[in-house]
């Protein structure tokens, strides 16, 4: 794949991080670099870190010690609005589309434009907007449910739309928690090469349980254990690494 | 409503509507006219019906401006009544000053109260509310202020649910105790009342009467107009977004804070607006006003009519309190616990309220 990374993109730079709730440590020293255009997917047993590790880069928690930089600029300054504005967007384990609302009306809320009240109440669709929002739900395969509301979509539908959103905002890198949990195997597939298609012109790092889904994606892996990296590498790499058979793959 | 059920066209729904409503502003436009009628005409609509329906569509703006913080932006306050009662009180000074020499005890400037109180002059606060327009300008700057500080103070914490609820509870409840005071300039107990004249009318004319229920007739529909404006652009999308799932929203890169608090102050004008036109109407205006009670049945009148739609607010107004108006007198005692049972059973079997029952009858 020819997906090449774009010029000045900016390095997700993770030091040293931990996160500790009342002395249990979620995150215990945690490093991780991801690459701008880099698809990286992270595994992990249940309760590894993995979902914490999108909290402190997004502004959700903050971290108990240690650095999280994009580019130049230290996120954990900055709260959830201003580190979504700066282009990191996030699709949660759960997915979160607003059901009142239809699938269109969900994409034109993502869709990069000013974000105050007074623009918000000024705001008109214009016809590049439209054909910006109308592209992407072709991307996610959601063209002829625009006008449904969202409350009636299917599981794997709630999780397009929701990476849709992602794509409006425009985000230089995606994180995207467990996206093909409940997925039928063809939802799977798709939603793999979806992603795959994302990445290259920004970065994406994948949280995921399911190994064959990884593998499809076919990028390089981080497996997270007890809050800190634990390998990293080909998929080839880490299933053949022991400690990664011994808590997780052997199990 | 089912999914499965077809619901009418979007087009010819909103067409009913539109006529349902506009009859409706027509009935209500006729009734001071048909006052005029002799007694003993049939058409004639009665004194106390006028004057109860101008206190009604007061109310009415009241619930609007609660919907739009509850029913759109899911800010449950249950202190809405403070807005309406500072903004009824910033119209009451007004009213008290242009009383003027006219009081009992005959003083110049000072309201008979500060009169018998001892003051020897006017309270800074006071000043000013001799002009009508800074009158006005106080109906709406007081309760927005409030709720610009209240709102800041809360959302930026990340206050909601029930705990910004019960804070909304409290603010109107301190509001009550210290207007209760005699020392804070405000009438105490007695509030105000007496009034004599408004734009150089006096007001216990039939004039007077009618110009008042226009007045509110036409706040109302001005403000039905404003919130179905806000509600159906982009800015009211983003309101029931954050009023199901705020945090989802923050990650879109909205500073939800901003937009609550631009919701809430709006909000809180409005419900000024309506305590000044419902002050003059009714001639009266004391610290019972702020009673916690008071706010949380406005939020009954939303339940009831369907709160997220303006229309259902309107509906949810008139029906309850004509319901409590009719019950009142028919067997006092009943009406607390008739209100209590009427927003259990809407939790419970009407959560759209009236108007999901109005458009679920099609289906
Ligand atoms: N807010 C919180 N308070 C206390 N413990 C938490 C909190 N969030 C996560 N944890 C704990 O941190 C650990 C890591 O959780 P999480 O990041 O959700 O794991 P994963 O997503 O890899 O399954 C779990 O043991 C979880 O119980
Ligand atoms: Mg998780």
């Amino acid at each position: 794949m020819s997906n090449k990374p774009p010029k000045g993109g900016r390095r997700l730079y993770l030091d040293g991080v931990s996160v500790v709730f009342d002395g249990f440590r979620a995150l215990n020293n945690l490093s991780l670099i991801v690459e701008p255009g880099e698809l990286r997917s992270v595994i992990g047993p249940n309760g590894a870190g993995k979902t914490t590790m999108m909290d402190v880069i997004t502004g959700k928690t903050r971290p108990t010690a240690g650095t999280i930089n994009f580019g130049e600029v230290d996120l954990t300054r900055l709260d959830e609005a201003a580190i979504a504005n700066l282009g990191i967007g996030r699709k949660f384990q759960k997915p979160t589309v607003f059901d009142a609302l239809t699938v269109f009306e969900n994409m034109e809320l993502a869709l990069k434009a000013p974000r105050g009240p007074l623009a918000c109440l000024r705001w008109a669709l214009t016809g590049e907007a439209k054909t910006r929002i109308d592209s992407t739900l072709e991307e996610t395969g959601l063209l002829d449910r625009a006008q449904d509301l969202a409350g009636i979509l299917s599981h794997g539908q709630r999780q397009w739309l929701e990476i849709g959103m992602l794509l409006m905002q425009d985000p230089e890198l995606l994180l995207v928690d467990e996206p093909v949990a409940g997925m039928t195997d063809a939802e799977t597939e798709q939603t793999a090469s979806l992603l795959v298609r994302i990445a290259g012109k920004r970065s994406v790092v994948v949280v995921e349980h399911d190994l064959e889904f990884v593998r499809a994606l076919g990028r390089r892996v981080t497996v997270l254990h007890e809050g800190s990296v634990l390998s990293e590498g080909s998929i080839d790499h880490v299933q053949n690494d022991q400690r990664v058979i011994e808590v997780y793959l052997g199990r | 409503m089912s999914a499965t059920a077809t619901p009418l066209p979007a087009s010819r729904a909103r067409l009913g509507l539109r006529a349902g409503l506009l009859v409706a502003l027509l009935l209500l436009a006729a009734m001071p006219v048909l006052n005029q009628l002799p007694v003993t005409h049939p058409l004639h609509v009665s004194d106390f019906l006028v004057s109860i329906t101008g206190k009604w569509i007061c109310y009415a703006i009241l619930a609007l401006s609660l919907d739009l913080a509850w029913g759109y932006a899911g800010i449950l306050s249950l202190g809405h009544g403070a807005f309406f009662a500072l903004g009824g009180y910033a119209m009451g000074m007004h009213l008290m000053r242009l009383i003027g020499p006219r009081g009992v005890y005959g003083h110049p400037v000072l309201p008979d109260f500060m009169v018998f109180l001892g003051y020897r002059e006017l309270p800074w606060y006071w000043l000013g509310f001799d002009n009508f327009a800074f009158a006005m300008l106080m109906v709406v700057l007081v309760p927005g202020v409030l709720a610009l500080v209240l709102g800041w103070l809360a959302f930026r914490s990340r206050i909601t649910g029930v705990y910004l609820s019960i804070i909304t509870q409290a603010m109107t409840y301190a509001l009550m105790l210290a207007f209760f005071r005699n020392d804070m300039g405000f009438g105490g107990n007695n509030g105000f009342t007496d009034f004599k004249e408004l734009l150089g009318q006096p007001l216990n004319t039939d004039t007077a009467r009618a110009g008042l229920f226009y007045a509110s007739l036409i706040a109302l529909a001005a403000s039905f107009l404003l919130c179905s404006r806000i509600t159906r652009s982009k800015y009211g999308r983003v309101l029931t977004a954050i009023r199901d799932g705020e945090n989802r929203v923050r990650f879109l890169g909205y500073n939800t804070t901003h937009h609550k608090l631009f919701a809430f102050v709006l909000s809180a004008m409005l419900a000024g607006v309506a305590g000044a036109l419902y002050v003059p109407q009714v001639g009266i205006i004391n610290p019972g006003e702020f009673s916690p009670a008071n706010s949380i049945e406005a939020v009954i009148w939303v339940a009831v009519g369907g709160r997220g739609t303006l229309v259902g607010a309107i509906l949810g107004a008139f029906s309850v309190n004509g319901l409590k108006t009719w019950l009142t007198s028919a067997a006092p005692d009943l009406w607390l616990f008739v209100l209590g049972g009427l927003f259990v059973l809407v939790t419970l079997f009407l959560p759209k309220g009236l108007i999901g029952l109005l458009k679920g009858r099609g289906a």
